[in-house]
């Protein structure tokens, strides 16, 4: 498995300089649907190995990205491409509508 | 500890409960005594029964659970959570259970009032477990006048910095719990603000500062208690496989609330295929 923890001081480096199309996955420990979208972010994690990178952020510990970033409820799923936001969803989501937002 | 929990009392509940009970589960049916099928005034396309009323086959259904022995609870769903097992919660007690069956009709009410559509997403949540996070130390509202509004108020209280609860010109319902919060039963105008809610204005002209509004009227509808848990919800339907189970394992969903054909026979068949695939899987463990 092959998931990123971000945080405030490797955000650019592994998101905003990053080659490849960023999945992040906006999470906390005490959000239900957070969890049950977890294995299937591993998963996507998985299939697209080496042509994605798939990152998670807890947001209790990292607080200022979810407000820079205005997310307002989670789970969030932001992929970002050459830096910017190029796709958003909120909510629990089937695997495959996730995959396609990479495909923006 | 139940082996599952059955959450609406009309064709697609209780047609899962009689399989289940003949399949010797333990079961409780929790229900909120209302279904759209009292609504309808004669019913003659479902077979064998020549014409009948909503209202007459939804008392059938219910004696021919009382006949099995089925318990049916009258009471009011507000959250569904899972540690281990699911628990159901009420406003009386808590349910264990290994399987949730939601069979509750589609309800959810939006209310027209202005701003509401605007700001969702914005200021304006669905969800209080979901989002309370969000507005840590800020002042929160929340439309209702029911046990479900005073839940979701609850969830809110120990991260809000206030909590109030905007019945919008109703009566609150008697409840201990309700002393908890302030109470504003003026009837609203519209909710304002720029790029999110800032405040709500009531129809004697007075506004209160507000960061977010959350919207919990009547009853918790089947949509929201999918979305409580995390099981996907499509265009305001429940998505299910061909079990009628979510996304989420052991957690099911019948009848209206997973769209199609809103029709009694429709609402039958998901109630005992849920039915069957809980009894199937509980044999291959």
């Amino acid at each position: 498995m092959s998931v990123l923890s971000l945080n405030g001081k490797n955000f650019e480096e592994e998101v905003l300089k990053s080659t490849k199309p960023v999945l992040i996955d906006f999470w906390a420990s005490w959000c239900g649907p957070c969890k049950m979208m977890s294995p299937v972010i591993d998963e996507i994690a998985d299939d697209l190995k080496g042509e994605v990178k798939v990152c998670k952020i807890n947001i209790d510990e990292e607080q200022s990205l979810a407000v820079k970033y205005n997310v307002m409820s989670i789970p969030t799923f932001i992929v970002f491409k050459n830096g910017k936001e190029a796709a958003r969803s909120v909510g629990v989501q089937d695997k495959s509508e996730i995959v396609n937002m990479l495909k923006v | 500890m139940f082996d599952v929990v059955i959450i609406g009392s009309g064709p697609a509940g209780i047609s899962a409960a009689i399989y289940l009970k003949r399949a010797k589960k333990n079961i409780i049916i929790i229900s909120n005594g209302k279904s759209s099928l009292e609504k309808a005034e004669k019913i003659e396309n479902y077979y064998g029964i020549e014409s009948i009323s909503g209202k007459e086959l939804y008392e059938v259904g219910i004696k021919q659970a009382e006949r099995l022995s089925i318990p049916i609870q009258m009471d009011e769903v507000t959250n569904i959570s899972f540690e281990n097992n699911f628990i159901v919660t009420t406003p009386n007690r808590e349910y264990e259970t290994t399987n949730v069956i939601i069979a509750t009709g589609t309800n959810r009410i939006t209310p027209s009032i202005k701003g509401i559509k605007e700001f969702e997403g914005k200021g304006v949540s669905y969800c209080a477990i979901c989002d309370a996070f969000f507005y840590k130390n800020k002042n929160v509202a929340v439309i209702g006048n029911g046990n479900y509004a005073l839940h979701e108020a609850k969830q809110l209280k120990p991260v809000a910095n206030s909590v109030t609860i905007l019945t919008n010109g109703k009566e609150m319902i008697q409840n201990r719990d309700a002393s908890d919060f302030e109470i504003e039963q003026t009837p609203i105008r519209e909710f304002r603000g720029t790029n999110s809610i800032e405040e709500v204005e009531f129809e004697n002209n007075n506004t209160k500062k507000i960061d977010g509004v959350f919207v919990a009227i009547g009853t918790a509808s089947s949509t929201d208690l999918a979305k409580k848990i995390g099981a996907i919800v499509k265009n305001n339907n429940i998505a299910v496989d061909e079990n009628m189970q979510t996304n989420v394992k052991g957690l099911y969903a019948c009848g209206d609330c997973t769209g199609g054909l809103l029709q009694v026979n429709k609402a039958v068949y998901e109630g005992a295929k849920a039915a069957m695939n809980i009894i199937i899987n509980k044999k291959g463990e």
